[in-house]
């Protein structure tokens, strides 16, 4: 069977991915939030596993996983969580997060419990590329996981397409040199950087994230781009209105 | 011939390596490419040298403490760390870091700082190059280090607090490396320990290296040997350590000790001991010994010492602990306040207390009256006059 972030990605369109950190706002929460998600239209969804030192993450993120830890989150509770997910819900899930939760449960039985459950893709940031290539690759193919890497725009071409080469999904493009939150636009150097991406015609679609919020900065990020990740914006959202405005906010973007 | 010196990829043994975000790879991989040939350069070499002389004061003295080895009844050396400008080991770090980031035209510095140590020695190499500076310090941090907040600031630098996680120096650590990804042309980040992904292991136990190096020949005047049979040293992060040991990692006739922090006691859930708390894992762009929930999200630390409440410890020392080649022991806060007690009423040197827990295992480690003892006196007391007046009532 094709991954089902394959099969997205060869379809018309945009996309519009959403991140949200598991177990927020209440430790409950993901399974509504996954199915009010795709029930408003978004084609893909992150779910975050919360770290209680999140590098690359900006204010919001943090916030939301240390609330989520304290909610009593943790890795065993996610999967229980998500063991039915794939009874009523079809788009593609990912899982993002930091590598030690993942190195402590295990880095095969984090795999096998993502197949099991019907997750399609992995996205680790501090799991560097060159590490997953010799000693996970097979690992994470041989259970079916896409795993997808970061470049951002002081990635070398060079590395660029060292990365599209060990790749099988998507690349999640970094929109700026940050950490994750909601910027104001995007500004000449991004649109030089977007293009310049999207003139070395790789293998892989790229989607991009970091500083969307709106439907002006997703169709900026989108010119280019197969899709875009909202992470921060969304879960300010869900700070404010909870898992019933999730429609209202989709209609935001697009 | 098996080394504990880190390899080219920077991993010690199973540890050490570079877990970071993509963000980060150019920042680090500009370092990686260039930190030795620059170290090796002629006129670094010089300036380093130059500034330890003539700026830290070194080198610091190999001192016989007689008093001291007649109660313990072997012979004990104190290298005399506490010593250097700003009153510890960390600023060999920092003059060469400063001297790494100039040569790579950086105009900018960060840092990260627990008790301030670091933050001070980092501060002041900033104001001795006319060099932008600010420092990331966990919010309680801040308000249990004013003093050192107040260093920072009379010497130029901008001291901003960290206010996510526990708001202590792992949050610090943090906050710098977003800054980092946030500015990654400009700006160097002076990491304080042995710690973080590679290079910054090696390059910081380089930079230290002045520490063993300069045992080496002061031990050959004293006694007509380079050897001691031990090298002692407190392990936080470890840097002071990696210094101490660094010209002894491949010489089996030199036996290494490292003393962490037991804090209220190893089984108390209030302790720093890494090595006997921690299990492999990912810290800071690390792989190492680290202390964290069996669901892998990382603790907060304990010890009176606030420079050795680090929840990891360095890939060498995680290193030199699994294979065997270190004898790591952990001693109690209050073992190590009356070490440090002891130190001041026996030889007149009042001590850190992070190298009072180095000295504190006089009291549980026998050694014979023949033996040489080489212990790292890392830091002086100044700093924690106040624990000491709290605890001894004074």
């Amino acid at each position: 069977m094709a991954n089902r972030i394959n099969t997205k990605l060869k379809e018309d369109g945009k996309l519009l991915s959403i991140y949200f950190t598991a177990g927020y706002p209440k430790l409950a929460d993901t399974v509504e939030i996954i199915q009010q998600l795709e029930k408003n239209g978004v084609d893909m969804i992150e779910i975050g596993l919360p770290f209680s030192d999140p590098l690359a993450d900006g204010p919001t993120i943090q916030q939301s996983s240390t609330a989520a830890l304290k909610n009593g989150m943790t890795t065993e509770i996610l999967f229980n969580q998500l063991k039915d997910i794939r009874k009523s819900v079809s788009i593609p899930l990912i899982i993002m997060g930091y590598f030690n939760p993942m190195f402590q449960y295990g880095v095969e039985a984090f795999c096998k419990k993502c197949q099991e459950i019907g997750i399609d893709g992995l996205i680790i940031p501090d799991l560097p590329v060159d590490v997953y290539h010799e000693e996970y690759q097979e690992m994470f193919e041989k259970y079916g996981l896409i795993n997808v890497f970061l470049i951002t725009p002081q990635t070398s071409d060079e590395r660029i397409r060292f990365i599209d080469s060990v790749s099988n999904g998507f690349i999640y493009m970094v929109s700026s040199a940050s950490v994750t939150g909601a910027q104001s636009g995007f500004g000449d150097e991004q649109q030089t950087y977007f293009h310049r991406i999207a003139d070395m015609k790789l293998d892989n679609p790229q989607i991009v994230g970091f500083g969307i919020s709106n439907s002006e900065t997703f169709e900026q990020a989108t010119k280019s781009a197969k899709g875009a990740i909202i992470g921060s914006a969304f879960i300010k959202h869900l700070n404010g209105h909870g898992v019933d405005g999730i429609s209202a906010f989709t209609k935001t973007i697009r | 011939m098996k080394t504990y010196q880190a390899d080219e990829k920077g991993y010690y043994g199973e540890f050490g390596g570079a877990f970071i975000p993509e963000m980060l790879y150019p920042n680090t991989e500009e370092l990686r490419q260039n930190y030795i040939r620059i170290m090796q350069e002629p006129s670094f070499k010089e300036e380093f040298d130059q500034l330890l002389k003539d700026y830290v004061g070194r080198p610091t003295p190999l001192y016989f403490a007689d008093r001291l080895s007649k109660k313990y009844n072997t012979k004990i050396y104190l290298k005399r760390e506490d010593l250097c400008h700003t009153g510890a080991h960390k600023v060999n770090n920092t003059i060469g870091q400063i001297l790494m980031a100039k040569k790579l035209g950086k105009n900018r510095i960060i840092a990260e700082t627990g008790a301030g140590q670091h933050g001070v020695a980092t501060a002041t190499v900033c104001a001795l190059m006319g060099i932008e500076c600010i420092v990331y310090m966990g919010e309680i941090d801040i308000a249990r280090q004013a003093p050192n907040v107040a260093r920072m600031k009379m010497l130029g630098a901008e001291v901003r607090p960290a206010l996510s996680g526990s708001r202590t120096l792992k949050d610090a650590t943090n906050e710098a490396i977003r800054d980092w990804i946030n500015n990654p042309v400009d700006t160097h980040y002076i990491i304080g320990s042995v710690v973080g992904p590679h290079p910054y292991p090696d390059m910081v136990a380089r930079f230290q290296s002045v520490i063993s190096e300069e045992i080496k020949w002061q031990l050959k005047e004293k006694e007509g040997r380079e050897n001691p049979d031990y090298v002692v040293a407190c392990v936080g992060g470890g840097s002071n350590a990696a210094g101490a040991y660094y010209h002894y990692l491949d010489n089996p006739d030199v036996g290494i000790i490292a003393v962490e922090a037991a804090g209220k006691g190893i089984d108390t859930g209030e302790s720093a001991a890494t090595s006997a708390l921690g299990k492999v894992g990912i810290i800071h762009g690390s792989k190492t010994l680290l202390m964290q929930t069996g669901d892998g999200q990382i603790t907060e630390p304990y010890s009176i010492s606030a420079g050795l409440d680090y929840p990891g410890v360095g890939p060498m020392h995680a290193n030199l602990f699994t294979s065997g080649r270190g004898e790591f022991i952990s001693i109690t806060d209050d073992d190590a306040m009356n070490a440090g007690l002891l130190l001041s009423k026996m030889e007149g040197i009042i001590p850190a207390i992070e190298s009072s827990h180095a000295l504190a295992i006089l009291e549980c480690r026998k050694f014979k009256p023949e033996d040489i003892v080489v212990i790292n006196l890392s830091g002086r007391g100044d700093k924690d006059l106040n624990n000491y007046i709290e605890y001894f009532n004074l």
